[in-house]
């Protein structure tokens, strides 16, 4: 069984993104097992000088990374780059560098947004926080624009190019996800 | 107003136009593939055509009347990056050449002037009438497209995308399809 730990940039309770990522169950098949990680807004701004006692969402959110064996990230856009909240809880996880949960931990990156353009930067811009991390990203974008019309009631693209892109990117980060599995055997 | 030649007179009168029949927009690509379409609400405009059969076809759009699905969107349009409107509020069209081949098909050219630039567009279409429509009105018809490089206008927005690209075309389909009532 792959576990991959989906974590939503959005808090909104009835968030594109969070449908979105929860509806990626439908192609990730049925020996894929997909945990959401729905704490962000536990997590306290990030401060050096609270890194001695991790608060509880922190080491909640690096046990769930920990344990899976890839990250799956759906992101909006704020103002062209990934929200503050999810931007916060990646910046705790990577503390310490030299025992960060993601190091080399397969890890991809989706987005919607009711915008014109799919959220395309911020997911640029988290897989360039994640890649800095050291996780392994999948080098591909999965842009949903006018999120409020594309997604089905399913949660998926209703655009068939999209969903063929969406299980393109998901199929490569299972690839990388059973790759390192055999590496670390 | 230069010379207007045609090869089938357009009826004469003063035709104006039906903005509840009406429609102005535009057509442009964004990330690479899918087309973003825009409408604009308010809009004037007359088709005048004299006893020699020379038309005219002039008209006025109020910019702040832009319509699009996103009202973020519809806020950066209006900004200097876009349209400007707070200087310049209106978009301006005056032709000055108007043939209409057998079979209705439509040429217009003519200046437009969109945020202070003007220059020559022509616009291809079709134009079909007189009509009398149920209240006895008569009507015509008149379906226009153009393609302008907004950049041309002074809108030169952009951004890169990530993997390559621009976020938006350069190239602007202007979509006019105009119903016109002869004025009593």
């Amino acid at each position: 069984m792959t576990k991959v730990l989906g974590i939503s940039g959005s808090l909104r309770r009835d968030s594109h993104n969070t449908r979105l990522l929860s509806a990626t169950r439908a192609l990730l098949g049925e020996d894929v097992e997909l945990a959401l990680f729905d704490r962000l807004d536990e997590i306290p701004p990030f401060n050096e000088d609270d890194e001695a006692s991790t608060p509880e969402a922190v080491a909640a959110l690096k046990a769930a990374i920990a344990s899976a064996d890839a990250v799956l990230v759906a992101t909006p856009e704020y103002n062209g780059s990934l929200p503050g909240v999810l931007k916060n809880g990646l910046d705790w996880v990577s503390r310490p560098f030299a025992t960060t949960p993601l190091m080399n931990k397969p890890a991809a990156v989706i987005g919607a947004s009711t915008s014109l353009f799919g959220a395309v930067w911020a997911q640029a811009e988290a897989r360039k926080v994640l890649a800095t991390i050291g996780a392994r990203v999948v080098d591909r974008e999965l842009p949903i624009p006018q999120a409020d019309e594309a997604l089905g009631a399913d949660g998926l693209p209703l655009d068939e190019d999209a969903r063929e892109a969406l299980s393109a990117t998901l199929d490569e980060l299972l690839e990388m996800a059973s790759a390192t599995e055999v590496a670390t055997a | 107003m230069s010379t207007t030649t045609t090869t089938q007179p357009i009826a004469t009168g003063t035709w104006k136009i039906d903005t509840v029949h009406s429609h102005v927009g535009f057509a442009v690509k964004h990330m690479v593939v899918a087309t973003f379409r825009g409408r604009f609400e308010d809009y004037t405009g007359e088709l005048v055509a004299d006893e020699q059969g020379r038309p005219r076809l002039d008209g006025s759009v109020v910019v702040d009347s832009i319509v699009v699905k996103d009202e973020n969107l519809a806020g950066h349009l209006k900004t200097p990056d876009f349209f400007d409107t707070a200087n310049h509020p209106k978009i301006e069209f005056a032709s000055s050449d108007i043939r209409v081949a057998d079979g209705g098909e439509l040429e217009v050219e003519g200046e437009l002037t969109i945020k202070g630039h003007t220059h020559v567009v022509t616009g291809r279409g079709s134009i079909v009438g007189p009509h009398v429509d149920i209240a006895g009105n008569d009507k015509l018809g008149v379906e226009l497209e153009a393609i302008i490089d907004r950049r041309e206008f002074g809108l030169e927005w952009n951004a890169p995308l990530p993997k390559g690209g621009f976020a938006l075309d350069n190239d602007v389909k202007l979509q006019v399809s105009l119903e016109l009532v002869r004025e009593a």
